[in-house]
Protein backbone atom coordinates (compact mmCIF):
# COMPACT_ATOMS: atom_id res chain seq x y z
CA UNK A 1 0.00 0.00 0.00
CA UNK A 2 1.33 3.39 -0.93
CA UNK A 3 1.12 5.76 1.99
CA UNK A 4 2.70 9.17 2.25
CA UNK A 5 3.37 11.08 5.43
CA UNK A 6 0.71 12.89 7.44
CA UNK A 7 0.16 16.34 5.90
CA UNK A 8 2.08 19.19 7.42
CA UNK A 9 0.09 21.77 9.32
CA UNK A 10 -0.75 24.67 7.08
CA UNK A 11 0.06 28.25 8.08
CA UNK A 12 -2.62 29.81 10.25
CA UNK A 13 -3.68 33.40 10.84
CA UNK A 14 -1.59 35.12 13.51
CA UNK A 15 -2.72 34.21 17.00
CA UNK A 16 -3.51 36.99 19.40
CA UNK A 17 -2.58 35.18 22.63
CA UNK A 18 -0.40 32.23 23.67
CA UNK A 19 -3.48 30.10 24.38
CA UNK A 20 -4.77 30.71 20.86
CA UNK A 21 -1.35 30.07 19.38
CA UNK A 22 -1.24 26.68 21.08
CA UNK A 23 -4.76 26.07 19.79
CA UNK A 24 -3.69 26.88 16.26
CA UNK A 25 -0.81 24.37 16.32
CA UNK A 26 -3.02 21.45 17.36
CA UNK A 27 -4.50 19.51 14.42
CA UNK A 28 -8.08 20.52 13.74
CA UNK A 29 -8.96 16.85 13.42
CA UNK A 30 -6.83 13.91 14.43
CA UNK A 31 -7.88 10.35 13.61
CA UNK A 32 -5.65 7.58 14.94
CA UNK A 33 -6.03 3.85 14.36
CA UNK A 34 -9.81 3.94 14.00
CA UNK A 35 -11.59 0.67 13.30
CA UNK A 36 -15.34 0.15 12.95
CA UNK A 37 -17.44 -2.88 12.08
CA UNK A 38 -21.14 -3.55 11.56
CA UNK A 39 -21.32 -7.07 12.89
CA UNK A 40 -18.87 -9.09 10.82
CA UNK A 41 -18.52 -6.42 8.12
CA UNK A 42 -15.52 -4.17 8.67
CA UNK A 43 -16.31 -0.64 7.51
CA UNK A 44 -13.09 1.06 8.64
CA UNK A 45 -9.73 -0.59 9.08
CA UNK A 46 -6.95 1.17 11.00
CA UNK A 47 -7.78 4.62 9.63
CA UNK A 48 -5.35 7.41 10.60
CA UNK A 49 -4.91 10.93 9.26
CA UNK A 50 -5.04 14.54 10.39
CA UNK A 51 -6.62 17.74 9.15
CA UNK A 52 -4.66 20.93 9.77
CA UNK A 53 -6.34 24.15 10.87
CA UNK A 54 -7.08 26.52 7.98
CA UNK A 55 -6.64 23.79 5.41
CA UNK A 56 -8.84 22.07 2.84
CA UNK A 57 -8.55 18.30 3.03
CA UNK A 58 -10.40 16.18 0.49
CA UNK A 59 -11.49 12.73 1.62
CA UNK A 60 -11.73 10.84 -1.65
CA UNK A 61 -13.50 7.51 -1.88
CA UNK A 62 -16.08 5.66 -3.89
CA UNK A 63 -19.53 4.89 -2.53
CA UNK A 64 -19.03 2.28 0.17
CA UNK A 65 -15.52 3.40 1.05
CA UNK A 66 -16.51 4.23 4.64
CA UNK A 67 -16.69 8.03 4.45
CA UNK A 68 -20.10 8.37 6.10
CA UNK A 69 -19.19 5.88 8.82
CA UNK A 70 -16.12 7.97 9.56
CA UNK A 71 -18.25 11.11 9.73
CA UNK A 72 -20.66 9.39 12.11
CA UNK A 73 -17.74 8.53 14.38
CA UNK A 74 -16.29 12.06 14.29
CA UNK A 75 -19.70 13.55 15.11
CA UNK A 76 -20.29 10.96 17.86
CA UNK A 77 -23.39 9.54 16.26
CA UNK A 78 -21.62 6.21 16.55
CA UNK A 79 -19.39 5.15 19.41
CA UNK A 80 -15.73 4.53 18.64
CA UNK A 81 -14.99 0.82 18.78
CA UNK A 82 -11.20 1.15 18.46
CA UNK A 83 -8.85 4.09 17.99
CA UNK A 84 -8.96 7.77 18.91
CA UNK A 85 -10.54 10.84 17.37
CA UNK A 86 -9.87 14.33 18.65
CA UNK A 87 -10.89 17.81 17.53
CA UNK A 88 -8.34 20.48 18.40
CA UNK A 89 -6.96 18.10 21.00
CA UNK A 90 -10.33 17.31 22.60
CA UNK A 91 -10.98 13.58 22.53
CA UNK A 92 -14.46 12.98 21.10
CA UNK A 93 -15.08 10.09 23.50
CA UNK A 94 -13.66 11.65 26.68
CA UNK A 95 -14.65 15.30 26.13
CA UNK A 96 -17.50 15.25 23.58
CA UNK A 97 -18.95 18.65 24.52
CA UNK A 98 -15.64 20.50 24.09
CA UNK A 99 -14.98 18.69 20.80
CA UNK A 100 -18.47 19.19 19.34
CA UNK A 101 -18.46 22.90 20.19
CA UNK A 102 -15.63 23.33 17.67
CA UNK A 103 -17.26 21.23 14.97
CA UNK A 104 -19.68 22.16 12.19
CA UNK A 105 -21.06 19.39 10.02
CA UNK A 106 -23.04 18.99 6.81
CA UNK A 107 -24.25 15.42 6.43
CA UNK A 108 -24.85 13.64 3.16
CA UNK A 109 -28.66 13.42 3.64
CA UNK A 110 -30.51 16.68 4.20
CA UNK A 111 -31.02 17.32 7.89
CA UNK A 112 -33.12 20.49 7.69
CA UNK A 113 -36.65 20.56 9.04
CA UNK A 114 -38.66 21.05 5.87
CA UNK A 115 -41.75 22.36 7.68
CA UNK A 116 -39.91 25.14 9.47
CA UNK A 117 -38.79 28.35 7.82
CA UNK A 118 -35.18 29.12 6.89
CA UNK A 119 -34.84 31.42 9.91
CA UNK A 120 -36.53 28.96 12.28
CA UNK A 121 -34.09 26.22 11.24
CA UNK A 122 -31.17 28.50 12.06
CA UNK A 123 -32.63 29.55 15.40
CA UNK A 124 -33.26 25.92 16.35
CA UNK A 125 -29.65 25.05 15.60
CA UNK A 126 -28.45 28.06 17.59
CA UNK A 127 -30.56 26.97 20.58
CA UNK A 128 -29.02 23.51 20.44
CA UNK A 129 -25.65 25.20 20.91
CA UNK A 130 -26.92 27.35 23.78
CA UNK A 131 -26.76 30.59 21.78
CA UNK A 132 -29.18 33.15 23.25
CA UNK A 133 -32.04 34.36 21.07
CA UNK A 134 -30.79 37.91 20.43
CA UNK A 135 -27.32 36.71 19.46
CA UNK A 136 -28.85 33.90 17.37
CA UNK A 137 -31.00 36.44 15.52
CA UNK A 138 -27.98 38.58 14.71
CA UNK A 139 -25.90 35.62 13.54
CA UNK A 140 -28.80 34.28 11.45
CA UNK A 141 -29.11 37.58 9.62
CA UNK A 142 -25.34 37.62 9.08
CA UNK A 143 -25.11 34.10 7.63
CA UNK A 144 -28.23 34.52 5.50
CA UNK A 145 -26.74 37.66 3.99
CA UNK A 146 -23.51 35.78 3.31
CA UNK A 147 -25.28 33.01 1.40
CA UNK A 148 -27.65 35.46 -0.33
CA UNK A 149 -30.78 34.03 1.25
CA UNK A 150 -31.89 37.04 3.32
CA UNK A 151 -34.99 37.46 1.20
CA UNK A 152 -35.98 33.83 1.86
CA UNK A 153 -35.65 33.97 5.65
CA UNK A 154 -39.40 33.47 6.15
CA UNK A 155 -39.81 30.82 3.45
CA UNK A 156 -40.40 27.21 4.34
CA UNK A 157 -37.30 25.14 3.67
CA UNK A 158 -39.27 22.73 1.46
CA UNK A 159 -39.77 25.65 -1.00
CA UNK A 160 -35.99 26.10 -1.53
CA UNK A 161 -34.01 24.60 -4.39
CA UNK A 162 -31.47 21.84 -3.73
CA UNK A 163 -28.56 24.28 -4.02
CA UNK A 164 -30.21 26.76 -1.63
CA UNK A 165 -30.81 23.99 0.91
CA UNK A 166 -27.17 22.99 0.78
CA UNK A 167 -26.04 26.59 1.21
CA UNK A 168 -28.41 26.89 4.14
CA UNK A 169 -26.99 23.73 5.70
CA UNK A 170 -23.48 25.10 5.39
CA UNK A 171 -24.60 28.43 6.88
CA UNK A 172 -26.28 26.56 9.72
CA UNK A 173 -23.14 24.54 10.36
CA UNK A 174 -21.19 27.81 10.72
CA UNK A 175 -23.71 29.53 12.99
CA UNK A 176 -21.96 28.53 16.21
CA UNK A 177 -18.58 29.58 14.71
CA UNK A 178 -16.82 26.22 14.57
CA UNK A 179 -13.10 25.84 13.78
CA UNK A 180 -13.55 22.60 11.85
CA UNK A 181 -16.14 21.94 9.16
CA UNK A 182 -17.02 18.47 7.88
CA UNK A 183 -18.95 18.11 4.64
CA UNK A 184 -20.08 14.70 3.47
CA UNK A 185 -20.78 14.62 -0.29
CA UNK A 186 -22.20 18.14 0.00
CA UNK A 187 -22.63 18.63 -3.74
CA UNK A 188 -24.39 15.38 -4.60
CA UNK A 189 -27.50 15.93 -6.69
CA UNK A 190 -26.71 19.57 -7.52
CA UNK A 191 -26.25 21.14 -10.93
CA UNK A 192 -22.82 22.28 -12.13
CA UNK A 193 -23.27 25.91 -11.14
CA UNK A 194 -24.61 25.13 -7.65
CA UNK A 195 -21.70 22.70 -7.12
CA UNK A 196 -19.16 25.31 -8.14
CA UNK A 197 -20.79 27.97 -5.92
CA UNK A 198 -20.76 25.75 -2.86
CA UNK A 199 -17.19 24.60 -3.41
CA UNK A 200 -16.01 28.20 -3.84
CA UNK A 201 -17.90 29.27 -0.71
CA UNK A 202 -16.26 26.52 1.36
CA UNK A 203 -12.78 27.32 0.00
CA UNK A 204 -13.37 30.97 0.92
CA UNK A 205 -14.11 29.87 4.48
CA UNK A 206 -10.67 28.29 4.66
CA UNK A 207 -8.80 31.30 3.32
CA UNK A 208 -10.86 34.06 4.95
CA UNK A 209 -11.88 32.54 8.28
CA UNK A 210 -9.12 30.01 8.88
CA UNK A 211 -11.53 27.11 9.22
CA UNK A 212 -10.22 23.57 8.74
CA UNK A 213 -12.35 21.68 6.21
CA UNK A 214 -12.72 17.96 5.61
CA UNK A 215 -14.54 17.55 2.30
CA UNK A 216 -15.71 14.00 1.56
CA UNK A 217 -16.31 13.38 -2.12
CA UNK A 218 -16.13 10.83 -4.89
CA UNK A 219 -15.74 13.52 -7.58
CA UNK A 220 -12.16 14.05 -8.76
CA UNK A 221 -12.85 17.48 -10.28
CA UNK A 222 -13.61 18.93 -6.84
CA UNK A 223 -9.99 18.47 -5.74
CA UNK A 224 -7.26 21.03 -6.43
CA UNK A 225 -3.54 20.35 -6.65
CA UNK A 226 -2.93 22.50 -3.56
CA UNK A 227 -5.36 20.55 -1.35
CA UNK A 228 -4.48 17.88 1.14
CA UNK A 229 -5.84 14.52 0.11
CA UNK A 230 -6.86 11.33 1.92
CA UNK A 231 -7.74 8.37 -0.30
CA UNK A 232 -10.13 5.97 1.42
CA UNK A 233 -10.96 2.68 -0.25
CA UNK A 234 -12.92 -0.21 1.23
CA UNK A 235 -12.36 1.15 4.71
CA UNK A 236 -8.59 1.66 4.42
CA UNK A 237 -6.51 4.78 3.88
CA UNK A 238 -4.48 4.13 0.73
CA UNK A 239 -2.69 7.48 0.60
CA UNK A 240 -2.58 10.81 2.36
CA UNK A 241 -0.70 14.05 1.87
CA UNK A 242 -0.65 16.95 -0.55
CA UNK A 243 -2.37 16.13 -3.81
CA UNK A 244 0.75 16.73 -5.91
CA UNK A 245 2.74 14.39 -3.70
CA UNK A 246 0.11 11.64 -3.71
CA UNK A 247 -0.10 11.86 -7.50
CA UNK A 248 3.68 11.77 -7.88
CA UNK A 249 4.08 8.84 -5.45
CA UNK A 250 1.47 6.89 -7.41
CA UNK A 251 3.33 7.60 -10.67
CA UNK A 252 0.24 9.19 -12.16
CA UNK A 253 -0.43 12.50 -13.89
CA UNK A 254 -3.59 13.49 -12.04
CA UNK A 255 -5.82 12.55 -9.11
CA UNK A 256 -7.97 10.34 -11.29
CA UNK A 257 -4.96 8.35 -12.41
CA UNK A 258 -3.51 8.18 -8.91
CA UNK A 259 -6.79 6.86 -7.53
CA UNK A 260 -7.00 4.20 -10.23
CA UNK A 261 -3.39 3.12 -9.64
CA UNK A 262 -3.81 2.94 -5.86
CA UNK A 263 -7.09 1.02 -5.91
CA UNK A 264 -6.02 -1.42 -8.62
CA UNK A 265 -2.78 -2.12 -6.75
CA UNK A 266 -4.72 -2.80 -3.57
CA UNK A 267 -7.15 -5.13 -5.27
CA UNK A 268 -4.30 -6.98 -7.00
CA UNK A 269 -2.41 -7.46 -3.76
CA UNK A 270 -5.57 -8.74 -2.10
CA UNK A 271 -6.32 -11.24 -4.85
CA UNK A 272 -2.69 -12.41 -4.79
CA UNK A 273 -2.87 -13.02 -1.04
CA UNK A 274 -3.49 -16.67 -0.03
CA UNK B 1 -16.08 39.18 4.73
CA UNK B 2 -15.01 39.46 8.32
CA UNK B 3 -12.68 36.92 9.81
CA UNK B 4 -14.34 35.12 12.67
CA UNK B 5 -12.14 33.05 14.91
CA UNK B 6 -13.22 31.15 17.94
CA UNK B 7 -10.96 30.59 20.88
CA UNK B 8 -10.33 27.29 22.57
CA UNK B 9 -13.45 25.31 23.46
CA UNK B 10 -15.02 26.20 26.79
CA UNK B 11 -15.57 23.51 29.34
CA UNK B 12 -19.10 23.02 30.61
CA UNK B 13 -22.20 25.07 29.95
CA UNK B 14 -23.84 27.90 31.82
CA UNK B 15 -27.38 27.68 33.20
CA UNK B 16 -28.44 30.15 30.50
CA UNK B 17 -27.12 27.86 27.76
CA UNK B 18 -29.04 24.90 29.18
CA UNK B 19 -32.18 27.03 29.36
CA UNK B 20 -31.72 28.32 25.79
CA UNK B 21 -31.44 24.76 24.55
CA UNK B 22 -34.60 23.72 26.42
CA UNK B 23 -36.49 26.72 25.05
CA UNK B 24 -35.35 25.91 21.53
CA UNK B 25 -36.46 22.29 21.68
CA UNK B 26 -39.85 23.10 23.25
CA UNK B 27 -40.35 25.93 20.73
CA UNK B 28 -39.61 23.64 17.79
CA UNK B 29 -41.95 20.94 19.12
CA UNK B 30 -44.71 23.53 19.59
CA UNK B 31 -44.17 24.87 16.06
CA UNK B 32 -44.38 21.41 14.59
CA UNK B 33 -47.56 20.76 16.57
CA UNK B 34 -49.13 24.00 15.38
CA UNK B 35 -48.18 23.21 11.79
CA UNK B 36 -49.91 19.83 12.07
CA UNK B 37 -53.42 21.03 12.85
CA UNK B 38 -54.92 17.67 11.95
CA UNK B 39 -52.77 16.14 14.72
CA UNK B 40 -54.35 18.49 17.25
CA UNK B 41 -57.86 17.78 15.97
CA UNK B 42 -57.37 14.02 15.94
CA UNK B 43 -55.82 14.14 19.41
CA UNK B 44 -59.05 15.74 20.63
CA UNK B 45 -61.52 13.80 18.54
CA UNK B 46 -60.31 10.42 19.83
CA UNK B 47 -61.18 10.97 23.53
CA UNK B 48 -64.29 12.93 22.65
CA UNK B 49 -65.63 10.01 20.64
CA UNK B 50 -65.09 7.80 23.68
CA UNK B 51 -66.73 10.36 25.92
CA UNK B 52 -69.74 11.22 23.83
CA UNK B 53 -70.49 7.91 22.12
CA UNK B 54 -68.89 5.05 24.01
CA UNK B 55 -69.68 6.42 27.47
CA UNK B 56 -73.25 7.27 26.50
CA UNK B 57 -73.78 3.69 25.35
CA UNK B 58 -72.14 2.08 28.35
CA UNK B 59 -73.65 4.37 30.99
CA UNK B 60 -76.53 1.98 31.54
CA UNK B 61 -74.37 -1.15 31.48
CA UNK B 62 -71.54 -0.17 33.78
CA UNK B 63 -72.67 1.07 37.16
CA UNK B 64 -69.96 2.71 39.23
CA UNK B 65 -70.07 2.26 42.99
CA UNK B 66 -68.64 4.85 45.35
CA UNK B 67 -64.89 4.36 45.10
CA UNK B 68 -62.08 6.75 46.01
CA UNK B 69 -61.52 9.52 45.13
CA UNK B 70 -65.26 9.96 44.47
CA UNK B 71 -67.48 10.66 47.47
CA UNK B 72 -70.80 9.92 45.82
CA UNK B 73 -72.27 8.06 42.88
CA UNK B 74 -70.98 9.40 39.61
CA UNK B 75 -71.89 9.16 35.97
CA UNK B 76 -69.83 6.84 33.82
CA UNK B 77 -68.65 9.86 31.79
CA UNK B 78 -67.19 11.35 34.93
CA UNK B 79 -65.43 8.08 35.72
CA UNK B 80 -63.72 7.71 32.34
CA UNK B 81 -62.66 11.37 31.98
CA UNK B 82 -59.28 10.87 33.80
CA UNK B 83 -58.70 7.72 31.77
CA UNK B 84 -59.27 9.68 28.58
CA UNK B 85 -56.91 12.42 29.76
CA UNK B 86 -54.23 9.78 30.27
CA UNK B 87 -55.15 8.28 26.91
CA UNK B 88 -54.39 11.62 25.26
CA UNK B 89 -50.97 11.53 26.88
CA UNK B 90 -50.42 7.89 25.92
CA UNK B 91 -51.13 8.63 22.27
CA UNK B 92 -49.08 11.81 22.43
CA UNK B 93 -46.12 9.91 23.91
CA UNK B 94 -46.33 7.38 21.09
CA UNK B 95 -46.77 10.20 18.55
CA UNK B 96 -43.56 11.75 19.88
CA UNK B 97 -41.77 8.45 19.48
CA UNK B 98 -43.14 8.20 15.94
CA UNK B 99 -41.79 11.66 15.24
CA UNK B 100 -38.37 10.61 16.61
CA UNK B 101 -38.32 7.62 14.28
CA UNK B 102 -39.34 9.92 11.42
CA UNK B 103 -36.65 12.44 12.38
CA UNK B 104 -34.09 9.68 12.45
CA UNK B 105 -35.12 8.40 9.01
CA UNK B 106 -35.19 11.93 7.57
CA UNK B 107 -31.87 12.87 9.16
CA UNK B 108 -33.23 15.63 11.44
CA UNK B 109 -32.28 13.65 14.52
CA UNK B 110 -28.61 14.23 13.71
CA UNK B 111 -29.07 17.95 14.21
CA UNK B 112 -30.13 17.22 17.77
CA UNK B 113 -27.57 14.55 18.53
CA UNK B 114 -24.50 16.50 17.34
CA UNK B 115 -25.29 19.33 19.75
CA UNK B 116 -22.44 19.77 22.24
CA UNK B 117 -24.82 19.71 25.20
CA UNK B 118 -24.99 16.38 27.07
CA UNK B 119 -27.10 13.86 25.24
CA UNK B 120 -29.12 12.91 28.32
CA UNK B 121 -30.09 16.57 28.63
CA UNK B 122 -31.12 16.80 24.97
CA UNK B 123 -33.34 13.75 25.34
CA UNK B 124 -34.81 15.12 28.56
CA UNK B 125 -35.61 18.41 26.79
CA UNK B 126 -37.28 16.46 24.01
CA UNK B 127 -39.32 14.64 26.65
CA UNK B 128 -40.35 17.87 28.36
CA UNK B 129 -41.34 19.36 25.01
CA UNK B 130 -43.58 16.38 24.25
CA UNK B 131 -45.14 16.63 27.70
CA UNK B 132 -45.84 20.34 27.23
CA UNK B 133 -47.66 19.57 23.98
CA UNK B 134 -49.72 16.85 25.70
CA UNK B 135 -50.75 19.33 28.43
CA UNK B 136 -52.23 21.65 25.81
CA UNK B 137 -54.28 18.77 24.44
CA UNK B 138 -55.48 17.61 27.86
CA UNK B 139 -56.61 21.07 28.94
CA UNK B 140 -58.42 21.56 25.62
CA UNK B 141 -60.19 18.24 26.31
CA UNK B 142 -61.08 19.35 29.86
CA UNK B 143 -62.52 22.57 28.50
CA UNK B 144 -64.81 20.69 26.10
CA UNK B 145 -65.71 18.15 28.81
CA UNK B 146 -66.76 21.02 31.10
CA UNK B 147 -69.52 21.88 28.64
CA UNK B 148 -70.62 18.24 28.96
CA UNK B 149 -71.07 18.69 32.70
CA UNK B 150 -67.86 16.89 33.56
CA UNK B 151 -66.59 19.47 35.97
CA UNK B 152 -64.14 18.56 38.71
CA UNK B 153 -63.74 21.04 41.61
CA UNK B 154 -62.12 24.25 40.32
CA UNK B 155 -58.97 23.58 42.35
CA UNK B 156 -58.72 20.23 40.54
CA UNK B 157 -57.68 21.96 37.33
CA UNK B 158 -54.61 23.16 39.19
CA UNK B 159 -53.85 20.10 41.34
CA UNK B 160 -54.02 17.82 38.33
CA UNK B 161 -51.21 19.72 36.58
CA UNK B 162 -48.26 18.07 38.42
CA UNK B 163 -49.90 14.66 37.95
CA UNK B 164 -50.26 15.33 34.23
CA UNK B 165 -46.63 16.41 34.00
CA UNK B 166 -45.51 13.20 35.71
CA UNK B 167 -47.74 10.92 33.66
CA UNK B 168 -46.74 12.79 30.49
CA UNK B 169 -43.08 12.28 31.31
CA UNK B 170 -43.60 8.59 32.00
CA UNK B 171 -45.50 7.93 28.80
CA UNK B 172 -43.15 10.13 26.77
CA UNK B 173 -40.12 8.29 28.18
CA UNK B 174 -41.76 4.99 27.27
CA UNK B 175 -42.32 6.27 23.73
CA UNK B 176 -38.70 7.40 23.54
CA UNK B 177 -37.48 4.01 24.69
CA UNK B 178 -39.65 2.29 22.11
CA UNK B 179 -38.46 4.65 19.34
CA UNK B 180 -34.86 3.65 19.99
CA UNK B 181 -35.73 0.08 19.08
CA UNK B 182 -37.78 0.78 15.96
CA UNK B 183 -35.62 0.64 12.86
CA UNK B 184 -38.16 1.72 10.26
CA UNK B 185 -41.23 3.92 10.24
CA UNK B 186 -43.29 1.05 8.82
CA UNK B 187 -42.72 -0.96 12.00
CA UNK B 188 -44.56 1.61 14.04
CA UNK B 189 -47.97 0.00 13.37
CA UNK B 190 -46.78 -2.78 15.66
CA UNK B 191 -46.51 -0.28 18.50
CA UNK B 192 -50.21 0.44 18.17
CA UNK B 193 -51.11 -3.23 18.43
CA UNK B 194 -48.59 -4.32 21.02
CA UNK B 195 -48.25 -1.27 23.25
CA UNK B 196 -51.00 1.33 23.02
CA UNK B 197 -54.09 -0.89 22.88
CA UNK B 198 -53.00 -3.45 25.51
CA UNK B 199 -51.88 -0.66 27.85
CA UNK B 200 -55.12 1.23 27.45
CA UNK B 201 -57.58 -1.65 27.70
CA UNK B 202 -55.73 -3.48 30.50
CA UNK B 203 -56.03 -0.50 32.81
CA UNK B 204 -58.52 1.30 35.01
CA UNK B 205 -59.20 3.89 32.31
CA UNK B 206 -62.56 2.47 31.22
CA UNK B 207 -63.65 0.34 34.19
CA UNK B 208 -62.69 0.17 37.86
CA UNK B 209 -60.34 -2.65 38.76
CA UNK B 210 -62.78 -4.28 41.18
CA UNK B 211 -65.01 -4.89 38.17
CA UNK B 212 -62.13 -6.52 36.35
CA UNK B 213 -61.33 -8.65 39.41
CA UNK B 214 -64.89 -9.96 39.43
CA UNK B 215 -64.55 -11.04 35.83
CA UNK B 216 -60.95 -12.31 35.76
CA UNK B 217 -58.58 -12.31 38.76
CA UNK B 218 -55.66 -12.93 36.40
CA UNK B 219 -56.50 -9.88 34.28
CA UNK B 220 -56.85 -7.86 37.47
CA UNK B 221 -53.18 -8.54 38.31
CA UNK B 222 -52.16 -7.63 34.76
CA UNK B 223 -54.07 -4.33 35.07
CA UNK B 224 -52.61 -3.64 38.49
CA UNK B 225 -49.09 -4.24 37.14
CA UNK B 226 -49.70 -1.93 34.16
CA UNK B 227 -47.96 1.47 34.69
CA UNK B 228 -50.70 3.13 32.65
CA UNK B 229 -53.25 2.14 35.33
CA UNK B 230 -51.20 4.09 37.86
CA UNK B 231 -50.92 7.09 35.54
CA UNK B 232 -54.72 7.06 35.25
CA UNK B 233 -55.22 6.76 39.01
CA UNK B 234 -52.66 9.48 39.74
CA UNK B 235 -54.53 11.83 37.40
CA UNK B 236 -57.94 10.74 38.75
CA UNK B 237 -57.00 11.44 42.39
CA UNK B 238 -55.21 14.70 41.56
CA UNK B 239 -58.23 15.94 39.63
CA UNK B 240 -60.14 15.85 42.92
CA UNK B 241 -57.31 17.35 44.97
CA UNK B 242 -56.23 14.00 46.44
CA UNK B 243 -53.07 11.93 46.27
CA UNK B 244 -52.65 8.26 45.44
CA UNK B 245 -49.22 7.55 46.87
CA UNK B 246 -48.83 4.08 45.36
CA UNK B 247 -49.57 5.42 41.89
CA UNK B 248 -47.19 8.32 42.46
CA UNK B 249 -44.38 5.93 43.40
CA UNK B 250 -45.06 3.67 40.40
CA UNK B 251 -45.22 6.58 37.93
CA UNK B 252 -42.02 8.20 39.26
CA UNK B 253 -40.22 4.84 39.30
CA UNK B 254 -41.33 3.91 35.78
CA UNK B 255 -40.38 7.38 34.47
CA UNK B 256 -36.86 6.92 35.78
CA UNK B 257 -36.54 3.39 34.41
CA UNK B 258 -37.88 4.32 30.95
CA UNK B 259 -35.77 7.49 30.80
CA UNK B 260 -32.57 5.72 31.79
CA UNK B 261 -33.37 3.02 29.25
CA UNK B 262 -33.88 5.62 26.50
CA UNK B 263 -30.64 7.45 27.36
CA UNK B 264 -28.81 4.13 27.33
CA UNK B 265 -30.35 3.18 23.99
CA UNK B 266 -29.42 6.51 22.38
CA UNK B 267 -25.87 6.39 23.71
CA UNK B 268 -23.55 6.38 20.67
CA UNK B 269 -21.48 3.52 22.01
CA UNK B 270 -24.56 1.38 22.56
CA UNK B 271 -27.99 1.46 20.95
CA UNK B 272 -27.73 4.12 18.26
CA UNK B 273 -24.45 2.88 16.86
CA UNK B 274 -25.57 -0.67 16.33
CA UNK B 275 -27.41 0.42 13.21
CA UNK B 276 -25.43 1.06 10.07
CA UNK B 277 -25.58 4.39 8.27
CA UNK B 278 -28.79 5.33 6.48
CA UNK B 279 -29.45 4.02 3.00
CA UNK B 280 -27.08 5.31 0.40
CA UNK B 281 -24.49 6.33 2.94
CA UNK B 282 -21.38 4.42 3.74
Amino acid sequence: MTETATPTIAPTPPASCPQQAEHAQTPALSIEGVNHAYGARRALIDVSFAVAPASFTALLGLNGAGKSTLFSLVTRLFGIQRGHISIFGHDIGAAPSEALRLLGVVFQPRTLDLDLSVRQNLLYHAALHGIARREADARSREVLARIALSDRAGSKVRDLSGGQMRRLEIARALLHRPRLLLLDEATVGLDVKARADILRHVRDLVSEQGIGVLWATHLFDEILATDDLVVLHEGRVLARGEVARVVADAGAVDVNGAFATLTVATERSRSAAP
Amino acid sequence: MSVTTAGPAQSGFSFGEYLTCLNGIVWREALRFLHQRERFVSALVRPLVWLFIFAAGFRQVLGISIIPPYETYILYEVYIAPGLMAMIQLFNGMQSSLSMVYDREMGNMRTLLVSPLPRWYLLFCKLLAGTAVSLLQVYAFLLIAWFWDIAPPPIGYLTVLPALVLSGLMLGALGMLISSGIKQLENFAGVMNFVIFPMFFASSALYPLWRVQEGSPMLYYVCDFNPFTHAVELVRFALYGKMNWVSLAVVVGCTLVFMIGAIYAYDPSRGFSRRGPAGGET
